[in-house]
């Protein structure tokens, strides 16, 4: 059987709590996921859109989308040309449910040796984490459209407007074995090409120390967020700790029931604050691990292009030398040098609101998750006190 | 008749300390009673006002004490003055129709109650109001030192004397006696002395002073040796005096109370052991009635004794290793402080415990200990080797001893191996922290306190070594063997449990095993995953300051810094939770869990005396049936060996029964106090812990508030 949390009552909720990307509040394009259902290993997202814009038929639309689709979206806007000089925005991961399903496995396992409690407890456990996962996804999945809505260019793209509005299955072709290696081969070269780009003396110094800040600040942050992951991860080990010592005292003091009640609501306010922290910081890094990717990406693309001017260059001089094909490879430096100014200045724009956007995103987190800290363990304090208080009256 | 039925309650012979079952042939259960009603009697004249007492009629009095007892033990204040009149007409009451062979005449046994009363208010007085000061150090010991002086204040020695006055004419003359103290005491015996066995007995069950119990004259004697050091002002005879005084008022009280049930119950009993003679229709009233309270008693009775607790003061410090290599060993610095009302606590059970055994000297808690503070230097297999030592003495008498911390090969060998290694450390305190709750256990426990080996190993500085306890291979494999064939044993016997209580509570205990071993496998769990979290966000927290470091925006990259300070500090947090998880919680359980092996333990114990009853009475079975056999085939020759042997054997029957009874009832109330101290224990500690929890939590609010302007700053 298959265990379906009901996502949707709890869906405005979350809504509030999304880490998101500073993105400008233009609505003219107002995208949201208002809903999603889980099917087996397949997420269905209803993506829901309200629009002012004149290239839509409609000024309020849902369709149905799969992670795929997304996939799809950003694969194509990836590879098109005139966006090379932009930091597109990273695609939302694969949604994991590995966890809650292992976890679901052991509770059909076990469903016969555990207690009643014990089974209700493990499934209320369940549910939260399988709640926590979902979110988690939608939100991702939902970040990455608004980043493209709110990019000026990306807004206008073609395949993101069929995306948004085209109202059947897109049934994208998944990639077969072919292109997967292929795609898995191209980042071998990219990689590769990476480390000699690295090596093409930088002629502007922006880019220069652009460069060297991204390529820190990535193995920083990619590092930062592991160690995020793994503490959010053993405090949700404590909270899970927590629940099951309630149990066990529940069950060796029946007289003091209250106070250990109360420890129960314990569990679930440390519980809490471990998937807040996780939601608000870890879920932040991770994202500005990928961003920060990207706009690497968008360095390499520039490097690129500027390895491609200086070869056109040099192309050009031996043409000149051996006075064949000059206008050719003439054409071909002009080429060169245009893409590349093109990139730099599309690039330096991106990237200065790049990194204004990263400051802001980090400050709205920081604070909230700030804010949710003191929340919890206020209201942990206030528990806490009560079940003294209990304990110490009788 | 009906007075005496309705006092019958509060004795309860068996329910009272174990030791003086065991060390008193004849007034063991006397004893037991007149404790008793020591904390009972108090109450019931608080709830009252005098007056009305000394205006009813005395079945009354009677009456409305016992209804009253459980209220409120703790004020004995205003309890004197109704106590007299209600001890008095006890007497008069009670001893008539219980004992008709230890016959009292009122007017004697009022004697030594005028005298109890009076001393208290005049001698004692001046000496107790000044010894408050001395005793100040624990709030219940105020209370206790406090309250004689004022209720002879308040009491005023008018009105007890116009209370004896109206019932008995006499007093006069005795207060004389009474007051004059040292003249006055030689005197005494002779009015008071022939008479009564049961009033002496009675008096020796309250008091202090054990001497009493024996000869009336022993009682008087005593009372000259402490009246006169009261009045020099040596500081220890004086507040053995005070102590004195103090248990004599509630001698007072719990004679009312108990008298005639005690008496009775006592007396029945031995009787009955000896020649079985025809019961009188008071004694056998008290006897049922008896019967049908006893665990409330108990109850009672542990309330009593739990107060008296923790005030010797015994800390386990300093940890040190001495020696080199595989020879190394811990000695642990163990200090004892005795309270001053320790002294009292210790004088009364040395009294009851011993009052058999010391019949002239008073014991004071002086002559326990040589000082109040002492410190000695043990090494771990010290502990171990008194447990050894305790654990022979009093385990196959059903009492629960708690055991020390077990051995730890592994941890110890680390720590010889090991030099400044932070888990060898956490080792060494775990173990000293062990040993700590170990030895408070061994003190709080009333009789393993009165153990000359603790008393040793407290005090004395050198201490024999432990030898049974120092190599696993030898000893241990021995008790490893032994433990082996005990639950085979176990197993073998199948006793047919006849007692609810213990069948029930058998279950309890298995149960409560069961589950705090569950428990703290998740306490460690929790213990072990804080521990984890602490690490992780350590090096999240570094993680977070190099991210800071690379960050180009001013604002936000001093803000990374101090959330890597806030994550640092947070990180603190749960290494001191973690240890606060393991300290005082899961030690706790390991603790009881421990524990718990030795309640079984004793119910073991209480298995196998069963089980030596039954064998005894199978053997007498068989030894009737070769009489008879004999009786058929006709061999007079044989029949009087047979008989002989049938009389050994009944002997021992009668006799494992009443050994099986007796170590029932230590069980029991063994169990009762251990409940009760689990109970108080766990709250405790409960407490305690969840206070850490509140206290990290909000530090936790602390350093997030700090944290937040930072937050904010960053633009």
């Amino acid at each position: 059987k298959i265990y379906e949390p009901e996502v949707h009552s709890d869906r405005r909720k979350w809504r509030m709590r999304s880490v998101s990307v500073d993105l400008n509040n233009d609505a003219s394009l107002v995208i949201d996921i208002p809903d999603a259902l889980c099917e087996r290993d397949k997420v269905k997202f209803t993506v829901h859109t309200k629009t002012t814009l004149s290239s839509f038929q409609k000024p309020e639309f849902s369709v149905p989308r799969q992670h795929e689709d997304f996939i799809w979206l950003h694969d194509t806007i990836v590879e098109t040309e005139e966006y090379a000089g932009f930091i597109i925005p990273p695609a939302p991961p694969k949604p994991d449910f590995e966890g809650p399903r292992e976890k679901m496995h052991k509770l059909g396992e076990g469903e016969s040796s555990m207690t009643k409690e014990e089974y209700a407890k493990m499934k209320q456990e369940l549910e939260a984490e399988y709640l926590a996962v979902f979110k988690k996804t939608v939100q991702v999945h939902e970040v990455f459209l608004q980043r493209l809505s709110s990019h000026p260019m990306f807004r206008k793209d073609r395949n993101f407007q069929i995306f948004l509005e085209y109202d059947q299955d897109l049934s994208v072709r998944r990639k077969n074995a072919k292109e997967m290696f292929g795609g898995f081969f191209k980042n071998m070269v990219k990689s590769a090409d990476e480390v000699l780009i690295s090596g093409v003396k930088e002629v502007d110094e922006f880019f220069e120390q652009e460069k060297n800040f991204l390529l820190d600040y990535s193995i920083k942050i990619k590092d930062a967020t592991a160690k995020a992951e793994k503490m959010t991860r053993s405090h949700k080990n404590v909270a899970d700790d927590y629940n099951h010592i309630s149990g066990a005292l529940n069950n060796t003091a029946a007289d003091n029931n209250t106070a250990f009640k109360n420890m129960c609501v314990l569990q679930k306010v440390e519980d809490r604050m471990a998937s807040d922290q996780e939601l608000k910081l870890t879920e932040l890094l991770r994202y500005y691990t990928r961003d920060i990717q990207a706009a690497k990406d968008l360095l390499y693309r520039r490097a690129r292009a500027l390895a491609d001017y200086e070869n056109s260059n040099k192309a050009l001089d031996k043409a000149r030398l051996k006075g064949k094909d000059v206008a050719q490879a003439e054409e071909n430096q002009k080429q060169c040098l245009q893409k590349f100014d093109k990139l730099s200045e599309s690039g330096k724009k991106e990237l200065t609101s790049f990194k204004a956007r990263r400051v802001v995103a980090f400050r709205k987190n920081l604070i909230e998750m700030t804010e949710l800290e003191i929340k919890h363990a206020k209201n942990s304090v206030s528990l806490l006190q009560g079940s003294i208080e209990i304990l110490k009256s009788n | 008749m009906a007075a005496s039925s309705e006092r019958s309650p509060p004795p309860f012979p068996d329910s009272e300390e174990p030791e003086l079952l065991e060390d008193s042939d004849e007034g063991a259960d006397a004893f037991t009673g007149t404790s008793i009603s020591e904390m009972d009697s108090p109450s019931p004249d608080s709830t009252r006002p005098p007056k009305d007492i000394f205006n009813e009629p005395p079945e009354d009095i009677f009456s409305d004490p016992l209804s009253n007892i459980n209220p409120e033990p703790q004020k004995k204040v205003d309890t004197k003055i109704p106590s007299p009149s209600s001890d008095e007409a006890v007497d008069l009451f009670s001893e008539p129709l219980d004992d008709d062979s230890e016959v009292m005449s009122s007017p004697e046994v009022q004697n030594p109650m005028p005298d109890l009363l009076n001393e208290p208010v005049e001698a004692p007085k001046s000496d107790v109001l000044c010894e408050p000061p001395v005793h100040k150090n624990a709030a219940r010991q105020q209370d206790f030192f406090e309250d004689p002086p004022k209720g002879s204040n308040n009491s005023s020695s008018s009105v007890k004397k116009a209370a004896s006055a109206e019932l008995f004419g006499d007093d006069e003359d005795e207060e004389d006696l009474f007051k004059e103290t040292p003249k006055v005491v030689t005197k005494k015996p002779q009015p008071s002395g022939p008479p009564v066995d049961v009033f002496t007995e009675v008096k020796s069950d309250v008091k202090v002073k054990p001497q009493v119990k024996d000869d009336p004259t022993d009682m008087f004697t005593e009372e000259a040796l402490t009246a006169p050091a009261q009045k020099p002002p040596a500081s220890s005879s004086s507040s053995s005096r005070t102590n004195g005084v103090h248990s004599e008022e509630q001698d007072l009280f719990s004679e009312a109370t108990v008298e005639l049930s005690l008496d009775s119950p006592l007396n029945d009993r031995k009787k009955k052991d000896a020649v079985k003679p025809s019961l009188s229709a008071p004694a056998a009233s008290v006897a049922s009635s008896s019967s049908k309270a006893p665990s409330k008693t108990l109850e009672e009775l542990e309330e009593e004794e739990s107060e008296d607790k923790f005030d010797l003061n015994i800390s386990v410090t300093n940890p040190e290793k001495v020696g080199d290599g595989m020879n190394a060993y811990m000695a642990y610095k163990v200090s004892t402080q005795v309270s001053s009302l320790i002294l009292f606590t210790l004088t009364r059970y040395d009294t009851q415990s011993k009052s058999h055994t010391f019949l002239i000297v008073p014991q004071t808690s002086l002559t326990m200990f040589r000082s109040k503070t002492f410190t000695v230097r043990r090494r771990f297999s010290d502990f171990l080797g008194l447990y050894e030592k305790l654990s022979e003495k009093h385990s196959q008498n059903g009492y629960i001893v708690p055991p020390p911390p077990e051995k730890s090969i592994l941890g110890m060998t680390k720590v010889k191996v090991g030099k400044e290694d932070p888990s060898s450390a956490e080792f060494v305190e775990r173990r000293r922290a062990a040993l700590e709750r170990y030895l408070q256990r061994v003190v709080c426990h009333p009789s393993l306190l009165q153990d000359p080996d603790v008393r040793e190993f407290l005090e004395k500085e050198e201490l024999p070594r432990a030898v049974s306890t120092q190599a696993l291979s030898g000893a241990g494999f021995l008790k490893m063997l032994n433990k082996a064939t005990d639950a085979v044993s176990k197993m073998t016997i199948k006793m047919n449990e006849q007692d609810v209580w213990f069948d029930e509570k058998i279950q309890d205990v298995e149960n409560e095993e069961q589950h705090m071993r569950k428990l703290h496998v998740m306490v460690e769990s929790l213990v072990n995953h804080r521990k984890e979290l602490s690490g992780n966000t350590a090096v999240f927290a570094k993680s977070v300051a190099m991210l800071g470091s690379s960050e180009d925006n001013t604002a936000l990259s001093r803000a990374l810094s101090q959330l890597a300070e806030v994550e640092d500090r947070i990180e603190q947090l749960h290494q001191e939770q973690a240890s606060n998880d393991f300290f005082t919680f899961s030690e706790l359980l390991a603790d009881y869990i421990r524990l718990l092996g030795a309640v079984k333990g004793c119910f073991d114990q209480r298995m196998k005396a069963w089980q030596r009853w039954q064998d005894a009475e199978n053997m007498l079975q068989k030894k009737r049936e070769a009489e008879a056999k004999l009786l058929w085939a006709n061999k007079p020759d044989k029949l009087q060996q047979a008989k002989d042997e049938i009389a050994e054997w009944e002997a021992k029957v009668t006799q494992y029964e009443r050994e099986f009874e007796r170590i029932s009832a230590t069980v029991r109330k063994e169990v009762i106090r251990f409940d009760k101290e689990k109970a108080r224990d766990f709250k405790r500690q409960i407490v305690k812990y969840l206070e850490s929890l509140l206290n990290s939590q909000q530090q936790l609010i602390k350093y997030w508030e700090a944290f937040l302007p930072e937050a904010k700053a960053i633009a």
